[in-house]
């Protein structure tokens, strides 16, 4: 048995596991946080899609051993919690608007892989969003409303930023 | 699916993780693992080590020489897609990354992970061996080198020394003058390739094309290399590239599975070479025709 | 214009589902967690086929951790075999192998554990001892006599075989002027689900109740658990409030769940089954069907399609189960959208050794729907005809409606060409034949791929006792309970899971509708199997009709009640007062609000009308709409609302890679009365993208060992967004008369045609070389290779 400690959704989060458990588990059972999913297991569908440091990957590619000391952000970390539970982040919300879901269950990766794209491309084409969610398998939507949650979300996002005055954008 | 148990290190020198390879004849070097956890929670890979090499400083870092530019082995592949010196130097590369599985993927799998693993649809040793990279193992204290261009003899199987660690690769930067060609065909975008074509055309001012460096993958069961170097002093006008790869593909033996028959193989790596070679000469159509 | 006509049906709301998901906080099967929980992992058959000689397990038990070890024959004295839709007694299936496995990846037995990993492990410290078999794959080598039959009890290979004959097809065939044959191949897909099938069991014996959670769908589940288990009824509680990861027909599990229960109820503690990948692809029994189509058809030289003899024979996999009705409800649209006189239909399901086929998305429409668009091409290319010209020639007409098929369903209404000229217009198609022509004349492959079909919606599942005649089922029904509490909000109870379907958007919307309350106001709870009334769960593309109409009957009661306490209150008659928004206006212009009804319903009992009962609640169990009747000669009323799709799209790809490229695609729709419209679309949507995966890219293959190929999603391809073009949805409604406000079902709409589209649109592309795709999946290298074969 390993020690692990990691931060996870901005939090310290240390556990005590064997080295072959990967991330994806860590994350479900160690750290309770069941917004993760198991799709495939063998790194295809894209269901349990994390960010670190800002970067999506697969957590089922990683063992929990891995990910010591790194930094990680699951969709728990993403909206409103605690007493701001029920407050959506602008994708999330986005993804409401258009409805880009069915089941929800490749939802967490679908929103995790749009928030690493906005991040560092904050006006994708409908190209480069395709791109970015091409390594998430959804089977309820055919990907049309997700495609125009994400490009929903980046206006907004955009337009959020333009409505910042001026002179307080950069100190 | 979950793994067999294992042990896991996580070293913080190439000579440490060496010493753990040659102390548990059932270890494995454990990089980005995108390919290696997969076969793991299958259980198809059954290791009794797992040697972490992701940190060990000198294996994440870019060296560039006089006429190198050697990677090490722990590179992300997507830190090698945006990495000015290889857009620069290994252009040919640089085209591939943007092939290898999908962005998560990329974030986390490895340059050197890619060439040691050595599945023949691999997009990074197709470039190693169609430039000849030198692949520089750590065995037993001192470094070996190996020409990628022989270095794959089957799929998953290399000649690498089995108590070996890979460091590096060392590309030869391109000349001033050069073109390139990557083409890929999937089923679908971000799958294994079915058929892959890499090509670059060396040009040197006065002398013309110096060399031609074409290769095939995912049709056999390793990266191949085809000699086309017949058409150096050539016009390369379109009629001799599909000449010269005819001829070079004749022997070439393709493999069959269920998503495309040894047919389509040869028939569609013909093609690929033929493009990729093509886009290679009209990236430097201005200097072949001056 | 109908979105005119209501408040909030039809206009474009947010589902109210959607928000826990995008928070990662759905309730999926495997999210659930019990103290002290075990887990099952099965052993998996190496074999085709084999008998078992002997399991020693004796390692794989002696190993930490490890509980229990069940085995089939264990498991066969305990438990009764699963249910069989079909008389074929002999056909026996229990969750486990019993003496003799007959497809690779059969279970075995089952290890129970601590943890997942060490029943893993211990798997491999079992020793199977088997006896290979002969084995048998194909199905029309499965039918011949000299072929070992995967049931030696049952004699032969053969489940269903039966012959219909509707209208006069022989004189139609006589009278015809020419006829044409041909046959093609669905190829073995599913619409695999990103979530496996996972089960959680929980044994208390005090209380003498098995507690089930799971990811299912599936109608009557309780009741098949029960009866497999010598359970009472109400002694199984399956809790409804799971969210199911995608179904779209499959998520069955009644063998996982019969043997998770039996593992709870003999351990005392709570058993937990999640399906792995590997076990999901190739003994999660959730293939779909594979099926052969042998079609003759007869038609004049106008393009006039007089009548079809169809023959479709179906590869079962191992075991029975409820696949061969999957040939049954093709049935209710026999004849697609067109006036076809006369049919003849031979039903042929069989066993081989492989996996077990499901339930998948629209159960056996979709095969039937490409065998019957790829005769509506083949019919326009004999006569040299333009496609489109020969569909509208044969298209059933708006004033034709009700109309009568040979196989007894009368389809309830529709406007064909108005779809398709609505398609046609959207999609400029003169521009894109122009399109087509350039692509070719730029040396590229391109095709436009068109196809019509009908979606029956409703589920009445009335080809049960078509196909079996001692099933005498004609209920198909489906219930909601209706609530408003004593502070004047309203609650409605669902009786099923979701999968997606957006059931509680459904019943929100209908109730708002029908109450003049918003919706969001309303809350929507999934009790457990015993506080539930009966259903059958989201089939056949039912709910919106069913439930949706449950909901809207549940709460025109409630009006009715609290028009009855108004009139009691104001001193007038009924048909002198009118409901708004919650409150009720007399014709004097006195109003008696929502709170003052809450208040008399639940607190002054003295002021209800004699012999009212208190409180605000009902509920409705209804049953499907027109089906009122068994079978009569053959014939029978299937479903009752039938839903169009029209469509259209253009492919290109180049003749050496044969890689085909979707250009644009474009689908007229018309369901009724929408419900919601981000929810229909998204069906459709979704729907498209499965019919692309399985026109191109997915198939459950095996290789001649009996070895399934593609377990895993580096062999199963599913389209990511990459290959699932920009879709346009071209919507058109034309009200069912047999529901309550016109809606029909949508749930598998796009799936129904896309793959006879897709395969359409290639096969045109190909059509000069005189190339033929017979079978689905067209891979690219089918396409490359049989150009070459005709250039080379």
């Amino acid at each position: 048995m390993n020690d692990v400690t990691l931060t996870i959704n901005g939090k310290p989060v240390s556990g005590v596991t064997e080295p072959r458990v990967t991330l994806l588990d860590f994350l479900r059972d160690v750290a309770g946080l069941k917004g993760t999913h198991a799709g495939c297991e063998h790194g295809v569908c894209g269901a349990c899609t994390v960010l670190i440091d800002g970067t999506a990957v697969r957590s089922c590619l990683m063992l929990a051993v891995q990910a010591e000391g790194e930094d990680i952000t699951t969709i728990e970390g993403i909206g409103g919690s605690g007493a701001r539970a029920g407050e959506l982040g602008v994708i999330q919300d986005a993804f409401c608007e258009t409805h880009g879901l069915q089941c929800g269950y490749c939802t967490p990766g679908m929103i995790l892989a749009a928030e690493a794209l906005l991040s560092v491309n904050t006006d994708p084409t409908e190209h480069e969003v395709r791109e970015a969610i091409s390594g998430n398998i959804c089977r309820c939507t055919g990907y049309v409303q997700i495609v125009d949650a994400i490009l929903l979300a980046a206006k907004r996002l955009g337009q959020r930023n333009d409505a910042v005055p001026s002179d307080a954008t950069l100190a | 699916m979950k793994p067999v148990r294992f042990d896991y290190k996580r070293p913080a020198t190439i000579d440490e993780a060496c010493g753990l390879l040659a102390g548990d004849d059932n270890a494995r070097i454990l990089a980005g693992g995108q390919s290696l956890i997969p076969m793991l929670s299958m259980r198809l890979s059954r290791p009794s080590l797992l040697i972490d090499i992701a940190h060990i400083p000198e294996l994440t870092t870019f060296v560039e020489t006089e006429t190198h530019i050697e990677i090490g082995a722990m590179v992300r592949q997507a830190v090698a897609q945006k990495s000015k010196l290889v857009k620069t130097h290994i252009p040919l590369l640089a085209k591939a990354l943007g092939h290898v599985g999908h962005p998560p993927t990329r974030a986390r799998g490895t340059v050197g992970g890619s060439v040691a693993h050595a599945d023949p649809s691999a997009e990074i040793a197709l470039v190693a061996a169609t430039l000849g990279a030198e692949i520089t193992y750590r065995v037993d204290g001192t470094d070996e080198i190996f020409d990628a261009s022989d270095f794959f003899i089957g799929p998953m199987l290399t000649i690498a020394p089995p108590t070996g660690c890979l460091t590096r690769l060392s590309f030869a930067k391109v000349p001033a003058v050069c073109g390139t060609g990557f083409h890929e065909v999937a089923p679908r975008k971000s799958d294994y390739a079915l058929v892959s074509a890499a090509a670059q055309i060396n040009f040197a001012a006065g002398s013309g094309v110096t060399s031609i460096h074409l290769g095939i993958g995912s049709v056999g069961d390793f990266p191949e290399r085809l000699d086309v170097n017949q058409l150096c002093g050539t016009p390369l006008d379109d009629a001799a590239i599909a000449d010269a790869v005819h001829a070079a593909m004749q022997m070439v033996e393709t493999v069959e599975d269920l998503h495309a028959t040894a047919a389509y193989r040869k028939r569609v790596a013909t093609e690929l070479a033929i493009r990729a070679l093509r886009d290679a000469r009209d990236e430097i159509s201005t200097d072949l025709n001056q | 214009m109908t979105e005119q006509k209501y408040k909030f049906l039809s206009t474009p709301r947010r589902p109210v589902e959607d928000r826990r998901f995008v928070a990662g906080r759905g309730k999926f099967i495997a999210d659930l967690d019990r103290p002290n929980m075990l887990h099952v992992a099965p052993l998996a058959s190496h074999h085709a086929a084999a008998v078992i000689n002997c399991i020693d397990a004796s390692a794989a038990l002696a190993m930490p951790g490890v509980v229990d070890v069940i085995t089939g024959a264990e498991l066969a004295a305990a438990v009764q075999p699963l249910m069989n839709g079909l008389n074929t007694p002999n056909v026996r299936r229990f969750p486990l192998a019993v003496d003799r496995v007959r497809y690779a990846g059969e279970w075995v037995c089952a290890v129970v554990a601590e943890s997942r990993a060490l029943a893993e492990d211990a798997l491999e410290k079992i020793i199977v001892d088997a006896t290979p078999q002969p084995f048998i794959l194909d199905a029309e080598a499965a039918l011949l006599e000299t072929s070992a039959p995967v049931h030696p009890e049952h004699g032969s290979n053969l489940l269903l075989d039966r012959k219909f004959v509707w209208g006069p097809v022989d004189d139609d065939f006589d009278a015809a002027a020419h006829s044409l044959s041909f046959s093609v191949t669905w190829g073995r897909n599913s619409t695999v689900p990103i979530e496996t099938f996972g089960v959680l069991a929980e044994w208390n014996g005090w209380d003498r109740m098995l507690d089930i959670w799971a990811s299912i769908q599936m109608p009557k589940y309780a009741d098949q658990i029960a009866r497999s288990l010598d359970l009472p009824g109400n002694a199984i509680r399956v809790h409804y409030d799971v969210d199911v990861g995608g179904s779209y027909g499959v998520k069955r599990g009644i063998k996982h769940s019969v043997l998770v229960g039996y593992i709870a109820r003999k351990l005392g503690c709570p058993v937990r089954l999640i399906e792995d990948r590997l076990e999901n692809m190739r003994a999660g029994d959730a293939h779909g069907p594979e099926r052969k189509f042998d079609i003759t058809i007869a038609f004049d030289q106008d393009g006039t399609v007089r009548s079809m003899k169809m023959r479709a024979l179906d590869n079962a996999g191992a075991y029975a189960g409820r696949a061969p009705f999957q040939l049954g409800k093709p049935i209710s649209a026999i004849v697609g959208p067109y006036q076809i006189n006369s049919v003849a239909y031979h039903a042929l399901s069989v066993t081989t050794n492989k996996t077990v086929q499901e339930a998948v998305r629209g159960f056996g429409q979709a095969p039937t729907n490409y065998a019957i668009e790829t005769a509506m091409d083949r019919v326009a290319e004999y006569l040299g005809m333009d496609r489109l010209a020969l569909r509208q020639k044969n298209l059933i007409r708006k004033d034709q409606f009700p109309y009568l098929i040979p196989s007894g369903s009368y389809y309830d209404s529709g406007d064909y060409h108005a779809v398709i000229d609505k398609v046609l217009a959207a999609a400029d198609y003169p521009a894109m034949l122009a399109e087509r022509d350039r692509l070719r004349d730029a040396g590229m492959m391109a095709g436009i791929g068109i196809a019509a079909c009908l979606e029956p919606s409703g589920g009445n599942s009335s080809f049960e006792p078509l196909l079996n005649q001692s099933n005498q089922t004609s209920t198909w029904m489906e219930s909601c309970q209706v609530n408003i509490d004593a502070l004047g909000k309203l609650t409605a109870r669902i009786h099923t899971t979701s999968s997606g379907q957006g059931h509680e958007t459904l019943v929100s919307t209908v109730l708002g509708e029908v109450m003049q309350i918003d919706p969001e106001l309303i809350r929507i709870t999934r009790p457990n199997s015993l506080e539930s009334l009966p259903g059958n769960s989201p089939v056949g593309s039912r709910m919106a009709i069913m439930l949706g109409g449950a909901a809207a009957r549940a709460g025109e009661k409630l009006k009715a009640k609290i028009m009855a306490i108004a009139a009691h209150r104001l001193g007038v008659d009924i048909d002198q007062l009118r409901y708004e928004g919650g409150d009720v206006l007399a014709h004097d212009g006195r109003r008696f609000t929502w709170d003052e009804m809450v208040e008399l319903a639940h607190r002054q009992y003295h002021n209800l009308p004699d012999g009212m009962d208190p409180g605000l609640a009902s509920f409705d169990i209804m049953q499907v709409p027109t089906g009122d009747a068994l079978p009569v000669d053959d014939k029978v009323q299937m479903y009752p609302c039938y839903s169009f799709e029209f469509h259209l799209l253009l492919v290109s790809f180049d003749p050496i890679i044969g890689r085909p490229d979707i250009h644009s695609y474009v689908i007229g729709h018309d369901c009724g009365t929408v419900i919601n419209p981000a929810i229909v679309s998204g069906m459709t949507y979704g729907g498209i993208a499965h019919g692309i995966g399985a026109a191109l890219f997915e198939e459950f293959a095996y290789d001649t060992n009996g070895q399934l190929l593609t377990q895993s999603f580096l062999d199963y391809l599913m389209p990511s967004s990459h290959e699932v073009p920009a879709i346009q949805i071209v919507k058109h409604c034309t009200p069912s008369p047999h529901t309550v406000f016109g809606q029909k079902g949508s749930g598998e709409s796009g799936y129904l045609g896309a793959p006879a589209a897709v395969s359409a649109a290639i096969n045109d592309a190909v059509s000069g070389l005189g190339i033929h795709f017979e079978k689905l999946p067209i891979r690219m290298s089918a396409i490359s290779d049989a150009i070459a074969a005709k250039t080379s």
